[in-house]
């Protein structure tokens, strides 16, 4: 019994002798959350890189008016339980003034009633749409990853312009690829288009050759895979060991060019909505988003020797959301609340225009269409 | 094309879709059924054992640009020394063995091996080129690609080594010998720790060869080991604990109902049909098809 | 329960009461909440396995289910959050009865084979039955549990509750074990054949117990969906269900305090190595958290391997030792100086 007691104790005594308070009253606290090690890795990774990056760049440029700006970085390992202790870790131990984070729609879902009990401003860098509405139970979160719908409405509209109206979805079973699936079959009707097929994959599956051969089977124009994970590049090598000629196109989650790399030549011409990060090189001069574009794709490649990646420009433009109110209003939580609902900003997802009604700020226009050409992402011509 | 034919093309290609599944399967099922034999657990790293294997392979035909060949080598002999390590490190010390007690020193060590991948190969999707190009070949209207050819043949020619060694070889029947009754090999003069050390050895040249030759067409990365070790946990329960070939005709034959039934019922529900099927045979025959309950009566847990 | 256990359940009880007062942080307390949850799941899946020999790689499942049940109940058709935990505590009684009766015919790696195949299943109609489960994408606002028309909104209260849970759970398991039923299952453990001739009904026995732990789990399960307000497969994965297992092994197979402690310090360890790296990080070392994996799993075996018998019997075993020899030696001087 007294065992037990010491333990707790002990337990007790690691947990008190951790809680130092950081000394400089002046800094901003911010919190981050991301996904940096396990199934999510790929988010959490060049998000917390981004970060970092920015957060140095702020300090050694004088701070924040003056006030340092110190990062608390958690790792959430993607998980849910590791999410709701790390947010929880970030309002009430660090004593943050907002957060950044989390990576994905799951983890996001799980930590925002911590926020919002804490009164704590978060801006999520995932992209379910839940996230963000219905807008008067999320007073506290924000989002800069893009709607799911719209991504989906660029897509229709190119078919539509094509002339293809009979479809199969393959999505992966994320939260995600779910969410893309639940978005295509919802929204398809209104562009007149009809899915034919709709198969899943899980984000450890190898092999997508059954799926596609059923979808083959109902004679659809054009297969849209949607999901996230890096087993997505396997479609378009499945498709091509099947000699599977109609068109493929890719969600958002393609975005990044490691999968295209992986995928070979069989990604070459395949269709995908993507932030304009993806293609900066073959933007015109005169686009607003270029100057923002060209300077963090430049920073992060030469700090971090990797090509640049859509979600680590999500934690860019949280982070630079941020930083713009804080400037504004200072670390109260409440304030910056409100100034973020007031707020503009042209970063690396699109033109974020927040409102009362919209904590998510962007729309279709934010996404261009891109192709794989010669193992590059391209803006799509026509 | 008619539909009949079109049907039958359909059948071929989930056929070979499903052996090529379920070869990996029966490759990791034989692992576990080595090291099973030699020591009765089941050792929850050997999932672990194939990703290191594609992992080293592409680093080495990658990165370092060797032949096939040779990086083929290098990478089972690699893995081989991992095996021993592993066995000297973490199975040989422990002077109580309970069977519990190993299996979560394994679950220890491929958290280990999966973070060790994991800050060695960073958190990617690893991939590298196939042994002869990617351009599928014409099979009756199926289509097959040469590194499917490739895993078969290898699947082919590891069972046939497999057999050679446990059947011609005094080394392969002195660990048959501790297999059926370890206490008799014993008394029989054979060293019953060397051949624990050899079935990890052996077992973790099998998962590297499994990892290498997967790997071209599924990419690796760290995490893939908890479900390849699944599934081949799945073929070797059900060929019957410790049955290497019934390890291989279950894995293949897992492979061609996942296969089958993500084509004919149902993708969204896809690995839960061959689970189902599994657990029904269990509920039947409770020591798998080709098992046999006196073998599973040395073997209590 | 007597003697040391009923010691240690009240040390139990008043560390209970006292740790809100120690810990004030709402972290803190909202990771011993959730540790709480894993405890509840191990002491069922401990008296499976170290008190009636029956391994079970599938308690995950039935934590699944228990969340599922109650979130669905209540978010989507807004039951009493009481009235939906109770239903799952009836649907994990009915599967783990199917799934009992033939699984528990099976022995080791075959029992491990079925109870893991369950739990993959469970998980894979979770994520597959979107209109049912929500899938992937989950299932979103799921209330706070109530208490007397009082709902538990702070991290304070949910702690008392969610460990005055564990507390009747561990009350009832020491009853279990101290029955009739319970000598009877200890006696299945040695030998089940032996068992079987003295009349011991060995396959009901079984099957009673299996539903128990269940019960355990998916209770566990109700809480965790009430206190996360928010549940997707994720929690829920094959993964978890071998988690459980590592649990009731590193605190100590064969007691209901070893499964406890075994919880807790999993529960925590990812916390503390968290801290880890601030600590690191404050003495100027630089610290990956892609470490954290390597060091986890270099703790759970180095426990394996120096602590056969899991922390529970290592530390009170060691103490032990350490108390007969200091007495051995006192009264070796007593002697002297006589």
């Amino acid at each position: 019994m007294k065992r037990i007691l010491i333990l707790v104790c002990l337990c007790a005594a690691m947990v008190f002798s951790a809680s130092t308070i950081y000394a400089n009253p002046e800094a901003y606290h911010v919190g981050c959350a991301f996904a940096v090690t396990g199934k999510a890795s790929w988010l959490g990774e060049p998000e917390r890189n981004t970060v970092e990056m920015i957060a140095k760049q702020i300090n050694d440029n004088g701070g924040i008016n003056g006030h340092p700006l110190v990062l608390h970085i958690e790792d959430t390992q993607g998980d849910n339980t590791r999410a709701v202790n790390a947010v929880k870790k970030l309002i009430k131990k660090d004593k943050v003034c907002a957060i950044i984070g989390t990576s994905r729609s799951g983890t996001s879902m799980a930590a925002i009633p911590v926020a919002t009990q804490s009164e704590i401003p978060m801006i999520s860098c995932a992209s379910a749409a839940v996230i963000t509405t219905p807008v008067e139970q999320r007073k506290w979160i924000f989002k800069v990853g893009p709607d799911d719908s719209d991504a989906a409405r660029n897509i229709f509209e190119h078919m539509n312009a094509h002339d293809i109206n009979k479809i199969g979805i393959l999505t992966g079973t994320t939260g995600f690829g779910a969410a893309g699936r639940e978005q295509l079959k919802e929204i398809a009707g209104e562009y007149g288009i009809e899915i034919i097929a709709d198969e899943t994959y899980n984000p450890t599956d190898t092999d997508m050759t059954a799926q596609l051969i059923s979808i083959r089977k109902t004679g659809a124009q054009a297969v849209i895979n949607w999901s996230i994970v890096p087993a997505q590049s396997i479609v378009s090598q499945n498709m091509q060991q099947l000699k599977l000629t109609i068109p493929l196109y890719q969600s958002h989650g393609f975005a990044n060019i490691k999968y295209a790399e992986a995928a070979g030549d069989s990604a070459e011409g395949c269709i995908f909505p993507a932030g304009r990060i993806m293609a900066v090189d073959t933007l015109s001069d005169d686009h607003p988003q270029k100057a923002p574009l060209t300077e963090y794709k430049k920073a992060y490649e030469s700090t971090y020797n990797e090509h640049v990646s859509t979600f680590g420009g999500h934690a860019y433009d949280a982070l630079w959301i941020l930083v713009n109110a804080l400037k504004k209003v200072g670390d109260d939580p409440a304030k910056l609340r409100d100034e973020l609902e007031n707020t503009t900003f042209v970063g690396v997802g699109g033109i974020f225009e927040y409102s009362e009604k919209d904590h998510c700020g962007l729309d279709k226009d934010d996404f261009a269409l891109l192709t794989v050409k010669d193992g590059k992402f391209v803006v799509l011509k026509d | 094309m008619n539909h009949t034919d079109g049907a039958f093309v359909d059948v071929l290609q989930f056929l070979i879709m499903g052996i090529q599944r379920g070869s990996i399967y029966a490759m990791v099922a034989m692992g576990f059924n080595m090291i099973y034999n030699a020591t009765g657990i089941i050792n929850f790293a050997q999932g672990e054992f194939v990703v290191l294997g594609g992992l080293m392979m592409v680093t080495l035909t990658m990165a370092y640009n060797l032949s096939i060949v040779f990086a083929f080598i290098l990478t089972v002999l690699f893995l081989i020394i991992a095996g021993i390590l592993m066995e000297r490190l973490t199975i040989n010390p422990v002077k109580q063995p309970t069977v519990l007690r190993l299996i979560i020193i394994t679950i220890a060590v491929s958290i280990i091996i999966k973070g060790a991948a994991m800050v060695f190969w960073g958190k990617g999707s690893h991939y590298m080129r196939h042994f002869s190009g990617t351009e599928s070949l014409d099979f009756y209207g199926a289509r097959i690609l040469p590194q499917t050819l490739w895993i078969f043949a290898i699947l082919f020619f590891v069972v046939v080594a497999y057999i050679l060694f446990f059947n011609y070889t005094m080394t392969g029947k002195c660990m048959r010998a501790c297999a059926i009754n370890r206490d008799a090999a014993r008394l029989a003069g054979i060293n019953d720790r060397k051949m624990v050390m050899l079935s990890f050895a052996l077992s973790a040249g099998i998962g590297a060869i499994a990892g290498i030759i997967i790997t071209p067409i599924i990419q690796m990365d760290y995490a893939r080991g908890a479900m390849l070790g699944l599934k081949g946990f799945g073929a070797a329960v059900l060929g019957g604990l410790g049955n290497s070939m019934g390890a291989v005709v279950a894995g293949v034959l897992l492979g061609i109902l996942e296969a089958m039934g993500a084509g004919y019922i149902s993708s969204h529900y896809m690995d839960a049909i061959a689970l189902v099927i599994l657990l029904f045979v269990l509920f039947i025959r409770p020591s798998g098809i080709f098992g046999s309950s006196e073998a599973m009566r040395l073997k209590e847990f | 329960m007597k003697g040391k256990n009923s010691a240690g359940f009240l040390a139990l009880i008043i560390g209970i009461i006292a740790t809100p007062f120690l810990v004030t942080n709402d972290y803190y307390l909202g990771v011993l909440i959730f540790a709480a949850f894993n405890s509840l799941a191990c002491i069922g899946l401990c008296l499976l396995m170290g008190y009636a020999g029956q391994i079970s790689i599938g308690h995950g499942a039935f934590v699944a289910i228990g969340a599922y049940t109650s979130g669905i109940l209540t978010a989507k058709l807004a039951w009493s959050p009481w009235l939906a935990m109770l239903c799952g505590i009836l649907l994990v009684i009915v599967i783990a009865f199917c799934l009992g009766i033939p699984a528990l015919r099976l022995k080791g790696h075959y029992l491990a084979m079925a109870t893991l195949g369950f739990a993959s299943i469970v998980h894979i109609v979770v994520v597959a039955a979107v209109d049912l489960t929500g899938g992937p994408s989950g299932i979103v606002n799921i209330p706070r549990l109530d208490l007397f028309g009082y709902v538990l909104n702070s991290d304070r209260q949910y702690f008392y509750f969610s460990w005055g849970v564990v507390a009747l759970g561990i009350y009832i398991a020491f009853n279990l074990i101290n029955s009739r039923m319970g000598r009877g299952l200890q006696a299945i453990h040695g030998s089940e054949d032996a068992a079987a001739s003295l009349g011991i009904n060995i396959t009901s026995y079984k099957v009673q117990v299996f539903m128990l732990s269940a019960v355990f789990a998916s209770v566990s399960g109700s809480l965790y969906a009430y206190y996360v307000n928010y549940i997707d497969p994720g929690p829920f994965d094959v993964g978890h269900s071998v988690l459980l297992v590592t649990m009731v092994a590193v605190g100590g197979l064969h007691n209901i305090w070893g499964a406890l402690i075994g919880a807790i310090f999993l529960s925590l360890l990812p916390e503390f190595l968290s801290f880890l790296s601030e600590y690191l990080e404050a003495f100027g070392i630089e610290y990956q958290p892609d470490f954290d994996t390597l060091i986890y799993g270099s703790i759970l075996l180095i426990i394996m391997l120096f602590l056969p018998e899991g922390i529970f019997k290592g530390i009170t075993g060691s103490m032990g030792s350490v108390v007969s020899s200091v007495k051995k030696s006192l009264g070796r001087t007593a002697g002297r100086e006589q």
